[in-house]
């Protein structure tokens, strides 16, 4: 029995707490031993939209409801607005709506300069710089969001499409850094986001982890967020080093974790508690 | 700008209850949190809602520090007359900031 289904089978759903710190110490005693984990296999893949409750779907469901509305709205202004320096984006792009229609879903993707993969922010944040000759702008700001959410509301219900040839070493890097144990707890992502998705820590479902919703509303933050915060969370969480916005760690495990969900429909802007 | 989003039938028959949903950005700092320097941050929430019918006041509410960020307030009422139904948020500041919507009553 491999030590992943151990895990899920040996012991009783009410011990979660004294198990993760019992498997915290075993696993620190058998490190270098470190299993590897199991993929989700790709029919049992679930959005963790599942798992919230009646309320906090509905409020995603309902566009007049789903606080992140209002970003896609200050999306649409920056879409048509001119920057004193030069096009607004609608001038080459036109009606995002039939241009942007299945962009979101291809990204994190491969940039040809660069030479590496690069995330929708990143790629807006280009635009910026070569062809309206603005500044970019920083992680996390409210304009970045807003374009963000504004471009990912238009593949809304597409399914995502990591399937770049080029995309390739990026997507094992970043499957290499989700399997690698690291931080304090000395955890890999995969120990709970492959192993244990379903089963509870601190009162939450464990979620699968398929970024299909991304930028987010998450009702704890109060406001809109994109993947690499969450990541960023998540690495606190673990009591690991979080990686800085744009660190190529977090582009690649962007990119594992969207070609991890692949084929799954895009529920951007969504709401997570 | 103070973005707002409005949801209501743009007709309804007379009698009719009709519900209408707003949605208010808004940061809603409650006053109780305090900066990495330990400085306290100001209090900045929106404090009234009103909503009229034609300049008559269909519903108000008062908001707390404890109402989360951007408001969700959504209500009833039934369907009088066509014409316009204001919406009216005030808060810390002066934060002052409407919207308005045309329903036709059959």
């Amino acid at each position: 029995m491999s030590r992943a289904a151990h895990f899920r089978s040996a012991l009783p759903r009410r011990c979660w707490r004294a198990t993760l710190a019992a498997g915290v110490l075993a696993a620190a005693a058998s490190m270098g031993a470190a299993p590897r984990a199991a993929d989700i296999p790709l029919a049992e893949r679930r959005s963790s939209y599942v798992d919230m409750s009646a309320a906090t779907r509905a409020m995603q469901d309902d566009d007049a409801a789903n606080p992140a509305s209002l970003w896609v709205l200050d999306g649409e202004t920056l879409w048509r607005a001119k920057p004193a320096s030069g096009p607004a984006c609608a001038d080459c792009h036109g009606e995002a709506t039939a241009s942007m229609r299945g962009v979101a879903a291809r990204y994190p993707a491969w940039d040809a300069k660069q030479k590496t993969a690069i995330d929708l922010e990143a790629r807006i944040n280009i635009c910026r710089v070569e062809k309206q000759d603005a500044t970019e702008l920083p992680p996390e700001s409210k304009d970045l969001l807003a374009l963000t959410a504004y471009l990912a509301r238009q593949s809304r219900g597409l399914a995502i499409a990591i399937a770049d040839p080029r995309l390739d070493a990026v997507i094992a890097a970043g499957r290499q850094l989700f399997e690698r144990r690291q931080g304090q707890l000395n955890l890999a992502c995969a120990n709970c986001h492959d192993d244990n998705w379903g089963r509870k820590l601190a009162g939450n479902v464990v979620p699968q982890a398929h970024p299909t919703g991304y930028p987010i509303y998450r009702l704890e933050w109060q406001t809109l967020g994109s993947l690499q915060r969450r990541l960023r969370n998540c690495l606190v969480g673990m009591r690991a080093e979080s990686y800085a916005f744009g660190a190529p760690e977090l582009i690649a495990l962007e990119t594992y974790l969207l070609w991890r969900a692949r084929g799954m429909p895009i529920e951007s802007p969504a709401v997570r508690p | 700008m103070p973005r707002a989003l409005i949801k209501l039938p743009s007709t309804a028959k007379r009698g009719e209850i009709i519900e209408i949903k707003t949605l208010i950005s808004h940061e809603m700092e409650t006053g109780f949190r305090h900066s990495s320097t330990g400085a306290p941050i100001a209090r900045d929430i929106i404090t009234n809602f009103v909503a009229t019918w034609n300049g008559e006041e269909i519903f108000s509410a008062r908001l707390f520090p404890a109402i989360a960020a951007n408001p969700f307030i959504t209500f009833h009422t039934i369907a009088t007359e066509s014409g316009t139904i204001e919406f009216r948020w005030t808060g810390d500041n002066g934060y002052s900031a409407s919207e308005q919507v045309k329903i036709t009553v059959e």
